[in-house]
């Protein structure tokens, strides 16, 4: 692609690494990725697209901007307060880098309406904080044949891998069935250290990018796990489960039903 | 030896580093295998460090010559992409 002058300049750190250069900008400018989620994991995760010049970023979120935010999710701010949250990130990406196009969605994923959105990207990013997005969007992933990075955070401890359909690994073949209820933390034992989702958020970020530039090893087969206390990172085999109920040898799950939702909560 | 004819030039007198080698890189990476760049800068301290990366980077540098008290021509060679 031709770049201009200030594109040259913007790009230039990117452009003298040997394994990006000119093509390898290139990609990442006609890339179009759509995201779940604005915040924790979100803003960090666009921010840094945003920054390396992806050319469309879809965002999805239906959530307002709220106090209890700003301790973690760096895009949204004391003056946003009471804003959708996909409106807030927009406003910010849009003055990072005007070259991005980004896409503010303020809606809920569902089965009917995630495989339209997310048909138009090349990448799928899961920034989403509960149980039954994370399946379902693991799912419509598989199904429509979409790279996936999927991240989670909860108090100090962090969780990052990346699903390529056909390829690897996929959610389900980590853990088959969504957890229930009532072992899912509730909001009082929750809680996350304010930077842990930053870190995870740009690893996520990273992989996305080393998936458009196709250099590199993603997390595929793997899951990285992050212990913030004691500082350690340990990748652990995560073999494609032949049995898996949506991308093993005889699926189960060949569509995306409503069985999604559960009485999680939600704060 | 015969003299060597570049297949592109590119003048970038008043650019500095990194940019100096960012244009020669884009320009290289536009180009076919075996073609040759003639670049004219003069930023001293490209003249040495465009011939490394360049260098590092796969491609044949064919000669550095510095043409008068402050300008310098390279010539590089593309040898892969």
């Amino acid at each position: 692609m031709e770049f201009t002058d200030d594109q040259v300049v913007r790009y230039s750190r990117h452009i003298i690494l040997p394994e990006v250069g000119g093509k390898g900008q290139g990609k990442i400018s006609a890339a179009k990725v759509f995201l779940i989620g604005a915040g924790g994991l979100g803003c960090p995760i666009s921010y840094y697209l945003t920054a390396a010049g992806v050319g469309k970023i879809a965002i999805v979120d239906d959530d307002v901007v709220d106090l209890s935010n700003l301790q973690r999710q760096i895009l949204h701010s004391t003056k946003t307060i009471g804003r959708p949250k996909v409106e807030s990130a927009k406003a910010v990406l849009n003055d990072l880098n005007p070259d991005v196009e980004i896409v503010a969605i303020k809606d809920r994923l569902t089965p009917e309406n995630i495989l339209g959105f997310i048909k138009d990207y090349d990448i799928v990013i899961d920034g989403s904080d509960n149980f039954p997005t994370r399946y379902l969007v693991n799912d419509a992933c598989v199904l429509a044949g979409k790279p996936l990075s999927s991240g989670a955070v909860l108090r100090f401890e962090g969780q990052v891998t990346t699903i390529v359909p056909g390829k690897g690994h996929c959610y389900r073949c980590l853990f088959e069935e969504m957890p229930p209820a009532g072992l899912v933390p509730s909001c009082q034992e929750g809680g996350v250290l304010g930077v842990l989702p930053g870190i995870i958020g740009t690893l996520q970020a990273m992989e996305v990018l080393k998936l458009i530039l196709g250099k590199g090893d993603v997390l595929k087969n793997t899951l990285l796990i992050y212990d913030a206390l004691r500082t350690t990172f340990r990748k652990v085999k995560v073999p494609k489960n032949p049995d898996c109920p949506v991308c093993g040898t005889h699926p189960t799950i060949t569509a995306l039903c409503s069985s999604y939702e559960a009485n999680y909560c939600r704060a | 030896m015969d003299e060597i004819i570049p297949d592109k030039k590119i003048d970038i007198r008043g650019l500095k580093c990194p940019y100096t080698f960012v244009r020669s890189k884009l320009t290289i990476e536009s180009m076919n295998t075996g073609e040759v760049l003639e670049i004219l800068l003069n930023y001293p301290e490209a003249a040495v460090s465009i011939p490394k990366s360049m260098q590092d980077h796969g491609q044949r540098v064919l000669s550095v010559n510095k043409i008068n008290d402050t300008e310098w021509v390279i010539v590089i060679r593309k040898e892969r992409d």
